[in-house]
């Protein structure tokens, strides 16, 4: 298996990086594209951009900023938000990114999933999953769709979706540590990477998380001071978790 | 020195051309074969299925263009799928002719979770890279591996690395260097 990974997250809404607690309350906390180099340089494994405010009307705005965040990058960038067709992945590919996360979409339309992984390839597809209580919710949490995380991500799986961003709404900003009980419910209906999302407070949660996932999310814990990253590493190989030399 | 990256439709050339900018190389994107044939060196990226790369590749012309400078030794690299696509042969959609650059084939991967995603070590050399396939080289060409995958595979001017030396941060970084100085 390769080395567990460290994937800070960039939740951006009207250009600018925020921070909400369970997805409400949104703070700035800076802009994407210093976040993302910051990121990069400071030993990121890897970088997801999401646009929590997506709308039709901005989709060319996102498109130039992903670019613009993705020509300061050396590492893999994920992007979600908005993404509906195969041309909007598309769009995004080209301008830099390297997988793209769908959510609500791919919950309205199963099959977007399989047209991106016929088109993109399944190491290109992120089926992001939030759940609250292990049920799925969609549009940003707002709405129950009645159905298990778990199964859902199988689901995801079979039709192509080649890793699982879940998020814990719960645990979600808290700072109390990740919902290892639902990581670990849907690590176990899957055979795809998955990176667990929601409530890094110290870095013996994230450990945790990395005992059950293949890669932690990591937001309000780093956005304050993105410097904190290259501690929280160190602090996590003290406490034997293996993670890459970046130097 | 000029590079040209092949564009042909199944590929992020966007972030090996920023990579190879952002080392001083005069890196285009190009989907035309003289130019592919001509440059110092071609980048062969891809991600997506062999099928669909193949067929992009030869709607362009770009398959004969790389067994030209190939078979004349000119320095070529092939990035993830770009390594399985020069191969002979490659299993995945049913099988897939390949470009014949390398002997051997791409077979899928049998490990706990595929794709197999992240930074893993690579061997000889003991760098980490990051990997993103489902499939990987079997070839008597592996100059490298990486937990028992097929890392790096090599012959005459061919140069395939299943890891993205673009997306590899600093590791990435000195390995594109020593493709990009001339031997």
């Amino acid at each position: 298996m390769p080395l567990p990974r460290l994937i800070p997250c960039l939740d951006v809404a009207g250009g600018r990086v925020v921070k909400g607690v369970h997805f409400q309350e949104l703070r700035d906390m800076g802009d994407p594209v210093e976040l993302g180099e910051a990121y990069s340089e400071a030993g990121a494994d890897e970088l997801v951009f999401l646009d929590i405010a997506a709308t039709v009307e901005e989709r060319e705005t996102l498109v130039d900023l992903v670019r613009r965040v993705a020509g300061r990058l050396a590492i893999p960038f994920t992007v979600g938000g908005g993404v509906r067709t195969v041309a909007d992945a598309e769009a995004l590919l080209e301008a830099g990114a390297d997988k793209v996360a769908v959510n609500s979409a791919a919950l309205a339309q199963p099959e977007l999933l399989s047209a991106l992984a016929e088109r993109l390839g399944s190491q290109a597809v992120v089926l992001a999953v939030d759940s609250a209580g292990g049920e799925v919710r969609s549009h940003a949490g707002s709405r129950p769709v009645g159905r298990r995380a778990a199964a859902w991500a199988r689901e995801g799986e079979e039709r192509g979706a080649g890793e699982i961003l879940l998020t814990s709404i719960d645990t979600d900003g808290t700072r109390d540590g990740y919902d290892l009980e639902l990581t670990q419910e849907v690590a176990d209906a899957v055979s795809v990477p998955v990176i667990a999302s929601g409530g890094a407070g110290s870095a013996a949660h994230v450990a945790a998380a990395l005992e059950v996932a293949q890669a932690a999310l990591l937001a309000s814990i780093l956005h304050e001071d993105p410097a904190r990253l290259a501690g929280l590493r160190s602090e996590l190989r003290g406490l034997g978790v293996p993670l890459r030399d970046a130097a | 020195m000029r590079v040209a990256v092949c564009e042909y439709g199944a590929g992020n050339v966007r972030s090996v051309l920023v990579a190879c900018e952002r080392l001083g190389a005069d890196a285009r994107a190009t989907g035309d074969p003289d130019e592919v044939a001509r440059a110092d060196l071609a980048v062969l990226p891809g991600v997506g299925s062999a099928r669909s790369a193949m067929q992009g590749l030869a709607a362009r012309g770009l398959d004969a263009a790389l067994r030209e400078r190939v078979s004349v030794g000119r320095p070529t690299l092939g990035i993830c799928l770009g390594l399985q696509l020069a191969l002979e042969w490659s299993d995945e959609d049913g099988g897939v002719p390949g470009l014949a650059l390398l002997t051997g084939r791409a077979v899928r991967l049998q490990d706990r979770r595929v794709p197999r995603i992240g930074w893993a070590r690579v061997e000889p050399g003991g760098e980490e890279f990051y990997f993103a396939h489902s499939f990987a080289a079997d070839t008597p060409a592996a100059t490298a591996t990486s937990e028992g995958v097929v890392a790096v595979a090599e012959s005459d001017g061919f140069l395939g690395v299943q890891f993205h030396p673009e997306k590899s941060g600093r590791a990435g970084a000195r390995f594109l260097e020593r493709c990009l100085s001339p031997a």
